[in-house]
């Protein structure tokens, strides 16, 4: 790689050619504030449209500051990020965007974790000097999973690069100009008109709160308080790896145990793992899989326990609903399981039943309320908190979760295999149902369970696996972006594939749009993954149909898997959509 | 007809610059008067196409061998809507605020007893550059 | 200190070759043995486009105009005119044709100032008919540079003549074909800017009104320059003639196969198509009208990347002006020196304005580079309406600042502009007079800013919004002291910190009027400013008129006796000055 020498702030550097001037600031230890700017290297979203103007530095020979955050260094630049003009400018619009940002910071979804209130701080802003008029658009609610406030907007359009190049979606654009300019759907339209996947990666990049999950824990918190309802929880597998960091702990850290007790101590009648559910969705699309090998269905089979992707295609392919699996997400099995099995056992009303799920997703606020996910008006999930919102429950408690025991899930629909655990990660889902599909299949017992060449956090991957005489060719995407390619080269008939996974989420659940803000952090994402495949790896089972509480199931009430009752109970349809 | 060459190029803008000379150099062979009726938008919304109209009316009326050109804007936004009047053998000159109502006056005046429309008079040519 | 006096003499090529830098030694020399040189200014002008009489040397205010003066006639200028006062009959220039053919009272200036190479077609040939283009030497160049000519030299030639971009910034034309030239990709684009936005501008519109071909044939050109083969006119929809006659123009050129395939027979091909642009301002900068015609956002992105690199469909891509191309035909025909012999010293050719405001002669001028503020005001539009005072003509538009009385003389172009805070823009000049009130000139412009701006970057979209309701408050009589101090400090930061040249240029109207009538807007700021109208009572003769047309009623008096204003309640709407027949309402 070719180097270039720069000086920065007086200070001699070389730094490879293509590098920002922010990139080789931070080098030198010169630190630059940012708004707009987005890099996770890793997962390839870079959002360079460099319109805060927060970042300029002052490039000797140029009248103009320039954004160091889209910058390039060439030989012999000379860049000063501390003279003046550069700290005028910084301060100067920063105040010209919190001048036009309403003030409720004090009862705001994102105070303390907003970026533009850390910046204020940073830069010592304590006046606006000119004040004027404030965008003024109305609250968009209209959703079941994402509330925009447009006057929360600073135009740095993160949520539009990841609307648009990202995920591929184009909801959120840039509309009006002037003063009014302001990112939303075409024509304004409310986002439950959109073809919105409710991904949440807008909300996960948003610097400020115009663009936030829809708060449910009041809810929650109201049914926790009735005598007469009884309340159970589910927690989703990349919960557990995340929910340490609204603590301070450190990113990967595996906080099952904690999490089991916090849920407990706040007074839920039952703890289950959302890794049942897991695993009785492997049980259900590893059979699903044989099954359409066997009788020449319809291939490849895609996963549809992402309720973005599965938005995504409804809207995307609508001439491709046959391919996803009629599998209903692990959530919303496991919710039809105990509003029914778990709710006939306990003798309970099921009107007097709710499930809450905590997830680390956006979306899977939208598909508890999808209206054929609910049985006679019974939803499959009442309430669905972001890991997020679990984490302020667990700070309104006054829990210190850090030094929380270890507790078990309780063991009716708590049990789960180390295949259930990896589902919160690229690639998991699919690996999970190898493991089954192949002894399924086969007969025989699989002695390596490690699919290697299944993980990674490459956009798109694929891979051959030797089932009996099948060699099974199995796609993984994540982002619906890449999601869209591999659909798109099926379509043409470029690829083919037996199966194939796709998480809406870049890195899937993991870094999903309910997950603690990981502030453009990437490397905070991937000890997420490290985390879950640990979790896997000290599992004692590690394929789903070992799983002795989900036979029973099976054995106890469901029948065979596949089967008449589980159809009923554990799969669904979907609906086309148009793209708008 | 495709022009395929340089030559042929030049050899078409010979046969054609008679078609010119009139209103360059106030030469011409034939006893033909131009008047060139500026009809950029702003020509136009000061009244050029009812002006451009009447001349072709008043001029075919009095039986004259006059040729009404549609031109685009001299840039006298203040005298619109203008127009060039070319005579043979005299300079061209340009008239300021002929309305339709002074298109009589203006074919009487000017192309019929040879004289200038004081009143209206505006300039005679741009200094331009010569190609 | 202010001259009294300025001579101007010529320099274009015409007269350099008769001995004028000669003369311009000896009239430095001759002023500074008088000591005379701090009142009296000598500078070299470019060529007036009257190369026949030269050498010629002009001297303002008075507005006299000598013509083949020679190397001897140097001592009576400046012995007669400088010193008495007397005017050197018999070097004055005597339009010949004047004596035996009209009065004198309309002056030669009127149009002997003007100096046509833009415009040189349009008024004369009907633009709807091909041939009467091909009969002024219309598509020679194009056939002339594809038989004799290299791309590279076409380049060359283009830079020899030192012609910059019409649009506003002034980029050397040559320079930027020959930096798409250079990128070696499929595909290359040329594109005409037609996107003509300032308020008050309409040169483009005209150009292609009364010459499109001379733009087509530009095109052609640029792009067997630059290696592309496809032409994009982006203009605004608000135009339908323009469009009208560029369709009717594409379609002639194309049917003599000035357009389309093999061209003249040298094997190179160009066609061009009209995008319909929906007229936002910001698309006239280039990145942002270059994403416009590719169907996205029309906002401007961050250069570099240059269009001459990663443009259209992320190609190299050429963006010039409509008036740039209409300088390009000329200069391959007549050669680059005829060009560069006309203008000043960094600014070559000529340039076309948009006459406007209190000025007799409003309408579109083409003057060489150089011609001064006070011959365009005075000699060409006529001087200031109704013989009123002139105070200041705002150039450049929405970008651009005011040139007051004391820079009345001097010669325009690119650099001097942007020296005295204004900026050429694309040629818009709006006259202001003694009543004008350069807060709400300052406001109309930010007005205009505030609503074109894209939105993307913060400083144009809100700083821009900021500084229009700071003015707001101001005229409303609603300021404060230190809102002159944050607007200034707005102004440096938007100039400095906005994403494209639309937000950079913004503040000048406020920063240009703050600079030279700072006194203006602190009556505003102190709400020292009178801003109602009152009454001479020896003057009224109590005709009750002004009472009549009183919106808000506050004029009171009994018939034929003086009456008064309630100057509380009075909104200076001005509808009793107007009104009144013997001038007895006075002006706030």
């Amino acid at each position: 790689m070719s180097m270039v020498n720069i000086v920065i702030n007086g200070i001699d550097l070389q730094v490879p050619k293509g590098t920002t001037v922010l990139d080789a600031a931070k080098e030198v230890g010169v630190h630059i504030p940012t708004l707009c700017h987005l890099d996770l290297h890793d997962f390839g979203v870079v959002n360079k449209v460099a319109s805060c103007r927060v970042c300029v530095v002052e490039v000797q020979g140029r009248a103009a500051l320039a954004p160091s955050c889209a910058e390039m260094v060439y030989e012999g630049m000379v860049v000063n990020t501390d003279s003046l003009k550069a700290i005028n400018a910084r301060r100067n619009n920063l105040e010209l965007l919190l001048s036009n940002h309403p003030f409720d910071c004090l009862v705001c979804t994102k105070n303390l974790d907003c970026e533009l209130q850390s910046l204020a701080e940073e830069l010592n802003i304590r006046e606006i000097h000119a004040v004027g008029e404030k965008m003024d658009y109305p609250l968009d609610k209209s959703s079941n999973a994402i509330v925009k406030d447009p006057n929360k907007c600073v135009m740095c359009r993160r949520c539009e690069t990841m609307c648009n190049e990202v995920q591929t979606v184009g909801v959120l654009s840039g509309l009006n100009r002037g003063f009014g300019a302001v990112v939303a759907p075409a024509f304004n339209l409310d986002m439950a008109e959109t073809s919105c996947t409710y991904c949440g990666q807008c909300v996960a990049v948003c610097p400020t709160a115009a663009l936030t999950e829809r708060i449910d824990l009041p809810k929650v918190w109201r049914a926790l308080s009735r005598e007469r309802e009884h309340v159970v929880v589910q927690v989703a597998p990349a919960v557990r790896v995340a929910i340490g960091e609204m603590f301070g702990m450190e990113p990967g850290t595996i906080s099952t145990g904690k999490l089991v007790t916090a849920l407990k101590r706040l007074g839920f009648n039952a703890v289950f793992d959302t890794n049942f559910g897991a695993d009785l969705t492997i049980m259900e699309e590893a059979r699903e899989l044989a099954h359409r090998l066997e009788h020449g269905g319809t291939l490849p089979m895609l996963t549809s326990c992402c309720p973005a992707w599965v938005k995504f295609f409804e809207h995307q392919f609508p001439e491709m609903l046959d391919v996803p699996s009629s599998c209903k997400s692990p959530q919303t099995m496991l919710g039809a399981i105990a509003k029914s099995y778990y709710a006939e056992k306990m003798n309970l009303d099921v009107k007097n039943l709710k499930v809450v799920s905590i997830m680390p997703c956006v979306a899977k606020k939208a598909e508890s309320a999808r209206p054929e996910l609910s049985k006679e008006h019974e939803l499959n999930v009442d309430f669905v908190l972001s890991t997020r919102e679990f984490g302020h429950m667990i700070k309104e408690a006054g829990i210190d979760f850090a030094k929380l025991p270890d507790t078990e899930f309780d063991s009716i629909l708590g049990e789960s295999t180390g295949a259930a655990a990896i589902f919160g990660t690229t690639g998991g889902v699919i690996e999970a149902a190898t493991r089954t599909a192949y002894e399924l299949i086969t007969g025989e017992n699989l002695e390596k369970i490690d699919f290697e060449d299944l993980r990674g956090l490459d956009g798109i991957r694929e891979a051959s696996v030797k089932v009996g005489d099948i060699d099974l060719k199995i796609g993984i995407a994540h982002g619906l972006g890449n999601a869209r390619k591999l659909l798109e080269s099926i379509q043409k008939g470029e690829a083919f594939y037996h199966a194939i996974e796709i998480m809406a989420c870049p890195g899937g659940c993991i870094g999903g749009g309910g997950q603690p803000y990981h502030h453009g952090d990437a490397e905070i994402i991937k000890k997420r993954q490290k985390a879950i495949y640990e979790i896997d790896k000290n599992t004692p089972r590690r394929k789903s149909h070992e799983n002795e509480m989900v036979l029973k199931l099976y054995e106890e009430y469901l029948g065979e898997p596949y089967g008449k009752k589980a159809h009923d109970l554990l799969h669904t349809c979907y609906t086309p959509g148009e793209k708008i | 007809m495709p022009i395929k060459s340089l030559d042929e190029l030049r050899a078409l803008r010979a046969s054609l610059q008679k078609q010119v000379d009139l209103r360059e150099k106030g030469e011409s062979t034939e006893d033909v008067v131009e008047i060139l009726v500026g009809m950029g938008t702003c020509g136009i919304a000061a009244g050029a196409r009812d002006t451009f109209n009447k001349l072709l009316a008043v001029t075919e009326a009095k039986g004259l061998n006059v040729k009404v050109i549609s031109v685009g804007c001299v840039g006298f936004c203040h005298m619109e809507p203008t127009i060039q009047v070319n005579l043979p053998n005299e300079e061209p000159v340009i008239y300021g605020k002929i309305t339709e109502d002074k298109v009589e006056e203006l074919v009487e005046t000017v192309v019929v007893q040879r004289k200038l429309m004081d009143e209206n008079y505006l300039i005679k040519s741009f200094g331009k550059a010569v190609l | 200190m202010r001259e009294r006096m300025t001579l101007l003499v010529c320099g274009g090529t015409g007269c350099m070759a008769s001995e004028s830098e000669q003369m311009l030694i000896d009239l430095k020399n001759k002023i500074s043995e008088l000591g005379m040189s701090d009142e009296v200014r000598v500078i070299k002008t470019g060529c007036f486009g009257f190369c026949g009489q030269g050498p010629i040397i002009k001297v303002q205010p008075d507005n006299v105009f000598y013509v083949k003066v020679k190397l001897e006639d140097i001592e009576d200028i400046v012995n007669e005119h400088i010193v008495k006062g007397r005017v050197v009959e018999r070097l004055l220039f005597v339009d010949p044709k004047a004596k035996n053919l009209v009065k004198e009272h309309k002056d030669m200036d009127f149009y002997k100032k003007q100096y046509r190479i833009a415009l040189r077609n349009c008024g004369f040939i009907n633009p709807e008919d091909i041939s009467e283009y091909i009969a002024v030497r219309g598509y020679e160049a194009l056939a002339v540079v594809l038989n004799e000519n290299k791309p590279e030299e076409v380049i060359e030639i283009i830079k020899k003549s030192q012609l910059r971009g019409r649009g506003g910034g002034g980029f050397p034309t040559g320079l930027k074909w020959e930096l798409t030239a250079v990128h070696r990709r499929e595909d290359k684009y040329v594109i005409c800017n037609a996107d003509e936005g300032d308020p008050g501008a309409f040169m483009d519109r005209s150009i292609l009104e009364g010459d499109p071909h001379s733009v087509l044939e530009a095109m052609a050109i640029a792009g067997y320059a630059i290696g592309a083969n496809t032409g994009l006119v982006y203009i605004r929809a608000e135009y339908p003639l323009a469009i009208h006659r560029l369709e009717t123009a594409i379609a002639q050129a194309r049917e003599y196969g000035f357009l389309g395939k093999d061209l003249f027979g040298s094997g190179f091909d160009f066609d061009i198509e009209i995008r319909l642009g929906a007229g936002a301002f910001v698309c006239g900068e280039e990145t942002a009208l270059i994403n416009s015609l590719q169907g996205m956002r029309g906002e401007p992105t961050k250069k570099p990347p240059f269009p001459s690199e990663a443009g259209y469909k992320n190609m190299p891509t050429s963006v010039n002006n409509v008036e740039t191309f209409a300088n390009v035909a000329p200069i391959i025909l007549n050669g680059p020196e005829w060009f560069s012999s006309i203008g000043t010293e960094g600014s070559k050719g000529t340039k076309v304005f948009a006459l406007a405001g209190k000025i007799n002669n409003i309408g579109l001028v083409e003057v060489p580079m150089g011609t001064t503020l006070r011959e365009i005001v005075y000699d060409i539009g006529g001087g200031i309406i109704n013989g009123k005072e002139f105070k200041a003509v705002q150039t450049g538009g929405p970008s651009g600042g005011v040139i007051t009385k004391q820079h009345l003389d001097t010669p325009i172009d690119y650099e001097s502009l942007k020296n005295i805070g204004s900026m050429m823009g694309s040629g818009g000049m709006i006259v202001l007079d003694e009543d004008d009130d350069m807060v709400e000139i300052s406001k109309f412009y930010l007005d205009f800013t505030q609503d074109e701006s894209c939105g993307k970057c913060t400083p144009c979209r809100i700083g821009t919004k900021r500084l229009y309701e700071i003015l707001d408050r101001l005229t409303k009589m609603e300021g404060k002291p230190e809102d002159l101090d944050i607007m200034e400090d707005l102004c440096i930061n938007i100039k400095n910190s906005s994403l494209c040249g639309l937000g950079q240029s913004a503040p000048n109207p406020i920063l240009s009027t703050l600079h030279f009538f700072r006194e203006e807007y602190e009556a505003y700021a102190n709400r020292t400013k009178k801003v109602s109208y009152s009454i001479n009572a020896d003057k009224c003769i109590g005709c009750t008129k002004c009472a009549r047309v009183c919106p808000v009623s506050c004029i009171a008096g009994s018939v034929k006796k003086p009456h008064v204003i309630d100057e509380d309640a009075c909104i200076a709407c001005g509808a009793c000055y107007t009104a009144c027949p013997v001038d007895a309402i006075l002006k706030p």
